[in-house]
């Protein structure tokens, strides 16, 4: 079809500007470092081996050092000798035609500029994630919601395919430039044929056969995807196996039938939890973790839906299993750790890796070591902790792939059997039981105040700085819902608190919170 | 040496008459330069006109060839400087750097070579950085020429009229004895094209000839009274003759229809997007033929009066097309038409905003609100009345986190703010003041450090204030870079003369890196043609500045958090100066991963280290993020119904840094990480050693692992 007959059959058709047809829009939105002037390139080079006229334009700057970026494509079809076409430098709100974005966020961020609009717009998205930082330094859960960008695509693009097209590059040894390609190729937006786009790959000279193979793979996924509707639901996976000698097997089954046995919602997160504390000490420490949950169980009922024991089977186990020495030693030795690294690092056999772990002990989790009476006269006596952290408290880089670090760590990790009398297990289980006895106080008359007390302890964790924050953090959410248990929305106030507690490292947004409740309590 | 490698597109530097370029726009400026017979070309880095630079330090040969000298200026004051040699030589010059910043820099050496005149052709290549993508304040470069009095051209952004605007721009230099400013947008510098070429040429008069005979005359001195002389020669003579030649040559463009009741004034550089907005309005085609006149100005200092009310004529409504602010072109316009008694309407900036970019949709806007005031029988009758009912987009934005730029993975500089963030744990909250360059990133969270920043090399200076000292000491930063454009004067001899008390860490990442990687003096790299490999302390021990501590590893956390308290701390009068130096990781990688990749292969030994997180040990709390912001540290949801919150996780982008030890370490994180360092091509010995460990180690895991559950999915 010739340019002019293409004029007229889209002027048929009354098009909004006809005398634009013809003029290919494609903008793509990436994060810097992910190869989209390779990408610019490729498509630039494409239309202009099939005789049309191309203009790229990039906003690089400071925006290639992991910043947004945007870059733009114009192509129009051109005879040589026609007067060249005259293309925009910069993509404008309700006119894109193709939306290239190398991230899900991005993705959003080109809907909110106005790039994708459902009477022009092929977006093509990658569903991965390349988080930003205002999303990781939040010490709870900062992630952005994906789903919300994917929902709105489906409203503002006139199609949109999305894969992980990140994935689909990495699988096939390449990045995420070439899959996009592909996507793109595989979209059929541009009125081009497959074997002009791998032409485009194979003229650029680099890792030509990664980036086919991650094309043609990402070609299939545009061109043919996946039905949504016959994709595998998510179905309930069967428990992950347990193995050991029988005499253990034979205890283990013995509690895995008591957990059978309670209510399907306490149950779903009891048997994770059995699992988390008996590989964390023994089995007769499961056998407590069970009675603990039973006497949870014993205030709560059915017709609450056992939201309480629920909550309760999951913080008690993660209570019981806290973090010392004895467990990192513990998880840091094991042999199927170093399999899972060896795997993630890709040794093959012909190499040798070298491991080296990061140990910062301090006179705290020296003195947590030692048995309970002695530990706390220690710990009181400052002289004592100052002597116990001259000896230990310096950063130990220890090589687990040599003898003696290994070694020293297969020790620690041994000392299962003295953990039970150690200083630093009965401030856990104090702590533990102060905790569920507040919570379980305020069952009778506040049940949901009682659901969210025992959800608090999600503001327990980390180690050293990061575990007394976190302690006092949850101290301050205990101390500020006590001023007003009496209130209906307690509850509420109590999720509040914690939620701000979550927000950041230094507690701004829950001292806020703690003033506004002051403010009527 | 540059990020980015230039040596292949050289290549196209050497086509010839009649032939085809096809490229950057930066890429053609080069060529541009080339073939109207350029004498010496210089400049400083910096966005959007970097590559510039990096293309004509990887052409050098070419120069050389054509008898052309080449500099990369210590900062854009001595690149402006550098056009001296066209004073009195007739010898055409070129220097680049970015606008507005670089332009400030460079005023002093301009404002002089204004008043001076020149003889050969002058040109003042400007990447003005204003808009989306920009780095710096937003400001016009414009005000420069009007108050120096040198021509500004702002040409279509298309290859063909960015290389004759070249062309031009030199003519109009030697025709008016004034040096012109030939301004490029960031988009115009990396758009693609197409122009055709013409053979190179070499200078008429090399600067090397110039030596042998060499020239003065005191009436091209800045000096009284010959300077009062310069002012009416300006006004009499060059200003008169640069009309005469912008008219005569016809620099300005018009196009459309004679008569029409309305006309469109627009500065070069904004009419692709013009065009763009009437044919969406359905007022122009695909190559630009339009229903409204257009009186397009590459030339947009000086303005034409005559020309420009032969435009006006016949219509009774102009809209001026200006971006950026204040209007000076407007105000001038709307002189011309008082000064004519002219009952032309003249609009602007009453509908177009007057601050920011004009954006596909800012042009369409206004540009179609002017037409439906001024000319509403010109538009369509879908634009005058549009029938369009658009489904609700859902609100995304307070979805969508921001995504500014931030350090590299690797960066040698993420751990010195690691250490100053710690060291202000303990401190309290310090004043720290910022230069130019990447570590200004620490501005932002996580380390939000640095409060203000006052431009190239003034990091220290900007602390001058408080040089007196107080209860805390004052803390600036600074990098290499701006150590070797200024900073070494401005900031350091401020401090040593004025007896600061204060701190300034010198962020030396071996190259300008935040420009692209160029060398600079103190650059490790050997390079032929600049002196490189001179350290910075021994700069700052030269102007008398004695307490200087050299990091050489910057990566070592401990070292940097001690040694900054201890600069915090001594007593030690006068100036505390640190050298904290690592390279840059995009340009060592760059440069050590070809070399690693080509050893494993030639069955060399080479480490390869990379971390990684436990997991299980892992507990959420993102505190080590927060002492990083690496993209290669992030974080994985896990499929464990106990854990809330997402675990820290390392993908195989991390190059080692080591960054994520060191402030597990410093910051008594946690223990979940680890370094896994895969050696390639192991000696027998290694190799046996470790067989032998492995098998000892084995025995005990499975001796362990048989005595207890194991739990499928854990550890």
């Amino acid at each position: 079809m010739t340019l002019h007959e293409t004029l007229s059959d889209q002027l048929g058709h009354g098009t909004a500007d006809p005398r634009l047809s013809g003029i290919i829009k494609l903008a793509i939105l990436a994060v810097g470092g992910q190869g989209g002037g390779v990408l610019t390139g490729w498509i630039e080079d494409l239309a202009r081996s099939q005789g049309f006229a191309a203009q790229a334009t990039s906003v690089a700057g400071v925006s290639q050092r992991t910043g947004a970026t945007v870059y733009y494509v114009e192509m129009a079809p051109h005879r040589a000798g026609d007067p060249v076409p005259v293309f925009s430098l910069m993509p404008a709100p309700g006119d894109v035609d193709i939306m290239i974005a190398a991230e899900m966020m991005e993705a959003g961020r080109s809907i909110i500029r106005g790039f994708v609009t459902p009477d022009r717009t092929t977006l093509i998205a990658s569903t991965h994630r390349a988080l930003a930082v205002s999303e990781k330094m939040v010490p709870g859960d900062g992630i952005a919601s994906s789903a919300e960008v994917m929902a709105a695509a489906e409203i503002a693009a006139r199609r949109f395919i999305a894969a992980d097209f990140d994935a689909l590059a990495l699988a096939n040894g390449s990045v995420i430039s070439a899959s996009l390609f592909g996507a793109l190729a595989g979209s059929g937006a541009l009125p081009f044929p497959r074997a002009a786009f791998e032409a485009a790959i194979r003229a650029g000279g680099k890792g030509i056969e990664g980036s086919l193979r991650a094309f043609g793979a990402a070609f299939e996924t545009a061109a043919n995807p996946p039905d949504q509707a016959s994709a595998p639901k998510d179905a309930p996976r069967p428990a992950p196996g347990v193995s050991g000698p029988a005499r253990l097997m034979a205890e283990w089954d013995r509690l895995a039938a008591r957990v059978a046995a309670l209510p399907a919602p306490v149950a779903e997160l009891a048997l994770p939890g059995l699992r988390k504390v008996v590989d964390f000490q023994d089995l007769r420490y499961g056998a407590a973790y069970l009675d603990r949950l039973a006497q949870v169980m014993a205030r709560d009922d059915a017709a609450h839906g056992w939201v309480l024991s629920r909550e309760a089977a999951k913080y008690i186990a993660n209570a019981m299993a806290y973090d010392d020495i004895i467990r990192v030693a513990d998880l840091k030795t094991r042999g199927r750790r170093f399999d899972r690294i060896r795997k993630e690092m890709r040794v093959k056999d012909a190499n040798v890796m070298q491991l080296t772990e990061f140990f910062h002990p301090r006179a705290e989790e020296i003195v947590g070591l030692f048995p309970a009476r002695l530990g706390a006269r220690l710990e009181a006596d400052p002289k004592w902790m100052a002597r116990l952290d001259r000896w230990f408290n310096k950063g130990r880089r220890l090589r687990t792939d040599s003898l003696w670090a290994f070694l020293t760590l297969h020790v620690i990790g041994g000392l299962r059997g003295w953990r039970l009398r150690s200083l630093r297990h009965a401030q856990e289980q104090g702590h533990l039981a102060r905790w569920l006895d507040h919570a379980l106080s305020h069952v009778a008359t506040n049940y949901d105040l009682a659901v969210e007390l025992i959800r608090c302890r999600r503001l327990i964790k980390g180690y050293s700085d990061t575990h007394a924050r976190g302690h006092s953090k949850f101290d301050r959410v205990l101390e500020a819902t006590a001023a007003i248990t009496a209130r209906e929305d307690a509850a509420d106030w109590c999720r509040r608190l914690r939620e701000a507690a979550l927000k950041d490292e230094d507690g701004k947004a829950l001292e806020g919170a703690i003033q506004t409740i002051r403010s009527f309590a | 040496m540059a990020e980015r490698s230039f040596k292949a597109e050289v290549e196209h530097l050497r086509l010839g008459d009649g032939q085809t370029f096809t490229g950057e726009g930066i890429l053609a400026i080069t060529k541009a330069l080339l073939e109207n017979g350029v004498g010496y070309v210089g400049g400083y880095q910096g966005a959007p006109i970097s590559h510039l630079m990096d293309v004509l330090a990887d052409a050098e040969e070419l120069l050389t060839e054509l008898g052309i000298r080449f500099e990369a200026n210590a900062n854009e004051a001595a690149a402006a400087a550098m056009l001296a040699a066209s004073v009195h030589y007739p010898i055409r010059g070129a220097v680049t750097f970015k606008g507005s910043v670089g332009v400030n820099v460079a005023s002093d050496a301009l404002a002089n070579l204004a008043s001076s005149g020149v003889n050969g052709g002058a040109l003042i290549i400007v990447g003005e950085d204003y808009g989306e993508g920009s780095s710096i304040m937003q400001e016009r470069s414009h005000a420069f020429a009007m108050k120096s009095q040198f021509w500004l051209l702002d040409p279509r952004p298309n290859l063909p009229s960015i290389t004759k605007a070249v062309k031009d721009g030199f003519e109009l230099s030697e025709a008016s004895n004034t040096p012109v400013m030939l301004m490029v947008r960031i988009r115009s510098c990396h758009v693609t094209g197409s122009f055709q070429t013409r053979d190179n040429r070499r200078p008429k008069l090399s600067v090397r000839e110039a030596l042998s005979n060499p020239q003065s005359d005191f009436a091209r001195v800045v000096l009284p009274p010959m300077s009062y002389m310069h002012e009416q020669d300006k006004i009499r003579n060059r200003w008169p003759a640069a009309e005469t030649f912008i008219r005569e040559r016809g620099l300005n463009e018009v196009f459309g229809p004679k008569t029409a009741p309305v006309g469109l004034v627009v500065q070069g550089g904004m009419y692709n997007g013009v065009i763009r907005a009437l044919q969406r309005l359905g007022l122009a085609d695909l190559h630009g033929s339009t229903d409204v006149p257009l009186y397009v100005l590459n030339v947009t200092y000086p303005l034409l009066a005559s020309e420009f009310l032969e435009f006006c004529e016949g219509k009774d409504q102009i809209l001026v097309i200006e971006e950026g602010q204040p209007e000076f072109i407007e105000q001038q316009l709307t002189t011309f038409l008082y000064r004519a008694d002219s009952s032309v309407r003249l609009r602007g900036k009453d509908i177009f905003p007057m601050a920011g970019e004009y954006t596909g949709q800012v042009m369409l806007d206004a540009i179609g609100a002017f037409l439906k005031a001024a000319a509403p029988d010109l538009l369509p009758a879908t634009v005058r009345a549009p029938n369009e009912d658009c489904p609700q987009i859902p609100d995304l934005t307070k979805t969508v986190p921001i995504r500014p730029p931030g350090f590299c993975t690797g960066c040698p500089e993420r751990p010195i703010f690691a250490a100053m963030k710690l060291v202000q744990k303990e401190t309290g909250k310090l004043q720290i003041s910022a230069d130019i360059g990447c570590h200004l990133f620490a501005a932002l969270p996580p380390f939000e450090i640095g409060g203000a920043t006052m431009g190239y090399g003034l990091g220290p200076a900007a602390n001058a204030a408080f040089d007196g000292g107080g209860e805390r000491r004052p803390v600036s930063i600074i990098g290499d870079g701006g150590f070797w454009h200024n900073g070494l004067s401005s900031s350091f001899t401020n401090m040593a003369f004025n007896k600061s008390d204060g701190v300034a860490v010198i962020v030396d990442n071996y190259y300008s890196a935040a420009t692209g990687g160029q060398d600079i003096m103190s650059s490790r790299a050997d390079n032929p043609t600049k002196a490189t490999k001179h350290p910075i302390t021994k700069a700052l021990r030269g102007i008398g500045i004695d307490w200087v501590r050299q990091v050489d590893n910057t990566y070592d956390v401990g070292r940097m958090r001690d040694v900054l308290r201890e600069a915090l701390t001594t007593d030690t009068p006068g100036p505390k100066v640190i050298v904290a130096s690592s390279e840059c990781m995009l340009n060592k990688q760059r440069r050590e991963k070809p070399l690693a990749q080509k050893a494993i292969r030639e069955g060399r030994r080479v480490e390869a280290p990379r971390f990684g997180v436990d997991e299980d040990v892992c507990t959420g709390d993102h505190a080590c993020i927060r002492l990083s912001g690496c993209p290669s540290l992030s974080l994985k949801k896990l499929d464990d119904p106990l854990r809330d919150d997402p675990v820290a996780s390392i993908d195989q982008s991390c190059v080692g840094c080591g960054n994520c030890g060191e402030v597990a370490d410093a910051a008594v994180l946690c223990p979940s990480f680890y370094r896994a360092d895969v050696v390639h091509n192991p000696s027998a010995w290694e190799a046996w050693m470790a067989r032998f460990r492995a098998r000892v180690i084995g025995w005990l895991q499975s001796r362990r692992a048989a005595r207890r559950l194991s739990f499928e999915g854990q550890a």
